[in-house]
Formats: C-alpha cells, structure tokens, sequence
C-alpha cells in the first residue's frame, strides 16, 4: 500500500519549477551535498562497528595504537583464541542461543496468531476488554513482573533451564506481536472467510487454511524480531541463566570483560563480531519483513 | 493504527459476543499467559512490595516500610536523577534524528534502501552486549576517541571511567540507534498525500514553511507514538549501563540506571520486597510520562480524522 504512493510522490515532489540559474545550480549540487552528508553520518555511525572489525584481526599489541580502518596484517589468531577463552568453546553458547531463539519464534508464532485471529475475526464476550488489556501488557515493563516470575520460576525448579525464557513466548506474552498480526488479518479480505464459511469450513480450518497462508508476512516479520530481540536479549538470560554450560553468546561475550584484568582484546572482539553475525545476517536477508512490520505497526 | 491510536479508539469499537466458544479456544495460550505469565506476577509484586523477603524465609509484611524507605535511599535518588537525565536527554535527540533523516532521505534520494539500512543497523544491535563492549573500548582511556583527539593534540580522558561524563556515553548510545523510529517516520512521511504539498506549493510555501505547515502536523502522530514508546523504552534500558560499568553502575553510580538498581537490590542482594516496591515506582513513573505525553498531546498532535 505504500509503495504505490512513493512512485506517486516522488515525481511531484522534487522541485521541477525553472526559475533563475542559481536555483538551477542549486538543483543541481543539491542531490550531490545531500549524498555527502548522508556518506559522512553513515561512516561516523559505523566507524566504531568496522574499526572493531578490522581490530579483530590485528595483533593484540597493534589494536590501541591505531584507529584507521587499514589493514597491514591479516591475523585470524584471535578468532582462534577467543574461541578457545572460557570454559567452553564458543560454539557452545551460540548453540545455547540458537535453542531459545528456535524455541521463541515457534512459541511466538503460533500463540500470537491464535490470539490474533480471536482478535481480530471473532466475536466474543467483553472483546473491547480483553483487547485493551493485551494493549496494556505491551507497554507493562518487564521489571515490574520479574521478580514473582522469578521466585515462580525458582520454586518449580525452571532456574537453569530455558523453559523460563521459551515457556512464556508459548503463552504469547509478546503482546507486540498479536497487535502486529491482528493489524495484518485485519486487512485481509472479510469475503475469504464468509466464502469458507458457507463451503462448511469452521474457524479451525478458515484459520489454517485460509489467513495462515496469507498471513505470510506477518509470520515473517514475528520471525525476524523473534530472532533479533531474544538473541539480543541479556536480562532474562542473566537471571536465569548462571551455569557456565547453559550460558548464551550475549552471557559468554560479557564474560569476557568481567575477568578485567589484562583483558585479551583481540579476542573480545572478534567473539564480538561472531556473536553479532547471526543477527547481521538474519537483518540482511529479512529486511524486507523488517521494514514491513515497521510500517504496519508504526503508522498511525 | 498504532498501539497508542488503539487505544484512544477503543472505546468507539463495536460491541460483540457470538463467536465465544471457538475465541475461548484460540486464546487459551494468550489468557494463560496473561494470567500466569503477567497478571499473576502483577499482583505478586505489589504484595511482595509490602513486605520483607529474601527468597529464603517466607515474606513478612512490613507494610509501606520499603517506599518509605525510598526517600532516604541516597542511591535511589542518584540512580533517578541519573535515569531521567538518560530519558530527557537522550530520546528527543534520537527522534530528531530520527526526523531529521527520515525528511533527508524522503526526498526522493538515490540509493534510499541502502542508506536506510545503513542507518538502521545500528539500532538492531545497539542493544547488545557486544555493542556495549565496543562502547567500552571506544571510549576508554586508550579508545578510539581518544586517538582520535590525540590525533588533532587534545588531551582526551577516560570517559567511561569519570563520574561527569559515563552517562553521556550512554545517552550517545541511545541517540546512535536512532534508525528503528527513523524507519517509522519513513513510513509516515509516505502517507503524507502529495496534494497537500502541491497546495502548499501553490500557496507559495517555501520547503521551511511546508515542513512547519504540512509535514509536523501530518506526522505528528507518528511523533507522538515513537515519543511515548522509546520514553518507556529508554526507561528500561539495561545492558548498556551493565557491560559498560561492569555490573556496578559506576563510577560513583554515574551509570546506575533505574532498571540496573533494581536488579542489584532484587537478584544480587535478594532483596525482593524491595525491588518490588522498586518496580513499581518504575510503573508509576512511566505510567505519570505516559499520562503526562498524552495529555499534551491534545495541543500539538492533529488527527485529521
């Protein structure tokens, strides 16, 4: 739906009005100044994230006498060492990750559409009520229910476990995620279902058969913010996660500067860069659902 | 819609009720977690908040001991002052950043996609540890700022390290990843009609008086929401201020963020009536910007609806 209006803006927007030759210089440079301003914010920005980059592959000596971006030599070394640095090898921890990543998305995809659908096509009891409250709890902050969570989680003996981090992902307490796709089946088409409905099919199968496959990029969408907020994610993990076999890559990384003394640099970022490389990659080839669920979620 | 225009219309949805035996079973999961998940915890922090429990012994009851105990916490107040600055301070900056380059790159630039990525990027890792490691680096002692002013014979210091300038490392921080309210303005600024350009245009509106006159007002919604999500988001913030400080919110709790506190008094001190209470002043605080942002927004937000 957007798209359309940005082929019908663009056009009419740039100024096209001939008047005088400064302005026509001005059209001109203009596009020209604009790049260059946006080129230098852009490096700025990721200055620090290419320098650590590049600092991952020089000599441990070599990394605080140099803030350039060039490279002399091409040294792997770290990457070996800081694999190597804790208690297990850090492939250990990025499977750790992986596990609750996998375990969140699928808990996030299929409660959160479940309820979505209720929301969105069904007609219900106190519906007005039950929907403001599931509005409420996007904006609850975590804190204010972690501690009896945790005392909860604690007494079932859950601590140690993923079951406190994955568990409730399979409740849809990521409310984000049923306004994100309630918004979506909402723009479905009504006659699909009404179609369905007089071929015999009940609300099982008009969801499974009918919005499911349409809610594709919905689903997408989940998926990608599913991966990057719980592979981001440091506070839960933190309390609930304190044996070193059961430790995420976020729990591994801060490992490393909390031993301070003579801290191996080198090694810190290049475990750095391996464990922000999965969210990279997961942000390169999603982007599209990124930005998709920004926009149906975002706008007014 | 926005979660925030939700809930402005929720009084005006229409009544229902008929479909309720199959809506019981799709929500099963969603009330369960509701109950068990969130609104059990809910009323369990504010009972716990009124005693005294250290997950050891069963709790007692202290009655409003722990917020009195509040005003006398010196680092409390530290750590509040500290977090309304990192709040004040650092979101409006991010979202006029956010703004400012979302109207740059609406204009029809070549290569829009690949800046808005480059942009964007930032904020999907800025949250992570390894980020705030980097932080850490760039801005310790023999950082990279430092060699940077080295470089053009300033005399940099520890910023991370000095009591006066830690915090501003972490509002530089949030303000860095600004991208995720820029990609929603983006998305507004596309809703914009062109008409009312071309009006204004004709009007003989100069491109400062279209934005004053026609963008603002158009996007203020979009304003308003990010406004209000990134407050309560911002206060919220913890593994920057964890990593960066080391778990300790130093030096001189410079770096003590509000939700940072909360986990030492709660899962360091086992103290959990009171990080209870704490939570709950957290609540109350977002609660009062919240109320506080949508009373305001009657003067300056426009639905043209």
């Amino acid at each position: 739906m957007t798209e359309t209006s940005v082929i019908l803006n663009a056009p009419t927007r740039a100024t096209r009005t001939p008047a005088g030759s400064a302005r026509e210089v001005r059209r001109r440079i203009g596009p020209v100044v604009k790049h260059i301003v946006l080129i230098l914010v852009g490096l700025i920005m990721l200055y620090p994230v290419l320098w650590m980059v590049v600092s991952s592959l020089r000599p441990n000596d070599a990394i605080f006498g140099d803030p350039s971006l060039i490279l002399k030599t091409f040294d792997i070394d770290n990457y070996v060492n800081g694999w190597n640095a804790l208690t297990y090898p850090f492939g250990k921890y990025l499977i750790n990750s992986m596990i609750i990543v996998l375990g969140c998305i699928v808990g996030n995809l299929v409660s959160c559409s479940l309820a979505a659908y209720a929301f969105a096509r069904l007609n219900f009891k106190s519906k007005r009520w039950w929907f403001g409250a599931m509005l409420v709890t996007i904006m609850l902050p975590i804190h204010v229910i972690i501690v009896p969570q945790y005392i909860m989680f604690s007494q079932i003996g859950w601590v140690n476990t993923y079951l406190p981090l994955i568990v409730p992902k399979l409740l849809a307490t990521d409310a984000f995620f049923v306004f994100l796709m309630v918004q979506f089946i909402r723009g479905i088409p009504r006659e699909l279902d009404e179609a369905a409905r007089i071929d015999g099919a009940g609300h099982a199968r008009i969801f499974f058969q009918i919005i499911m496959p349409l809610m594709v990029p919905a689903l997408g969408t989940t998926t990608i913010f599913t991966f990057i907020w719980t592979w981001n994610d440091f506070f839960s993990q933190l309390i609930y996660l304190t044996k070193p076999e059961m430790a995420t890559a976020s729990l591994a990384v801060r490992q490393f500067v909390d031993a301070q003394s003579a801290t191996d640099w080198g090694a810190v970022f290049g475990m750095s860069i391996v464990s922000l490389l999965p969210v990279f990659l997961v942000f390169l080839f999603g982007q599209r659902f990124l930005l998709q669920g920004i926009a149906t979620t975002g706008g007014k | 819609m926005s979660v925030v225009s939700e809930l402005r219309e929720l009084k005006s949805s229409p009544k229902g009720g008929g479909d309720g035996k199959a809506a019981f079973w799709f929500l099963l999961p969603w009330f369960i977690g509701l109950f068990a998940i969130t609104a059990g915890p809910l009323v369990a922090s504010l009972f716990l908040s009124f005693t005294d429990y250290n997950l050891l012994q069963a709790p007692s009851f202290i009655g409003v001991e722990n917020f009195v105990r509040m005003f006398t916490d010196e680092r409390l107040l530290k750590s509040l002052g500290v977090t309304f600055l990192y709040v004040i301070v650092s979101v409006p900056l991010q979202l006029a950043f956010a703004l400012a380059l979302a109207i740059f790159l609406d204009r029809g630039v070549r290569g829009l996609s690949f800046y808005r990525s480059v942009f964007y990027l930032p904020s999907l890792i800025g949250g992570s540890v390894a980020i705030a490691v980097l932080w850490r680096v760039v801005f310790g002692t023999e950082g990279l700022v430092n060699q940077f002013l080295a470089f053009f014979g300033i005399a940099g210091k520890g910023w991370i390290s000095s009591p006066d300038t830690a915090i501003w490392t972490l509002i530089l921080l949030n303000v860095w990843a600004f991208g995720a309210p820029m990609v929603i303005f983006l998305a507004g600024l596309r809703q914009v009609p062109a008409s009312l350009y071309e009006a204004a245009q004709i009007d003989g509106a100069g491109k400062w008086r279209q934005f004053r006159s026609v963008t603002l007002p158009m996007l203020s919604p979009i304003i308003f929401f990010n406004l209000v999500l990134q407050i309560i988001h911002a206060f919220q913030s913890f593994t920057q201020a964890f990593v960066v400080s080391g778990g300790t919110g130093g030096p001189a709790d410079s770096t003590m963020l509000f939700s940072l506190y909360l986990y030492q008094r709660g899962f360091r001190n086992f103290d959990m009536g009171y990080a209870s209470a704490l939570a709950w002043l957290l609540v109350l605080i977002i609660g009062a910007f919240t109320a506080i942002n949508f009373w305001a927004s009657k003067y300056w937000v426009f639905y043209d609806d």
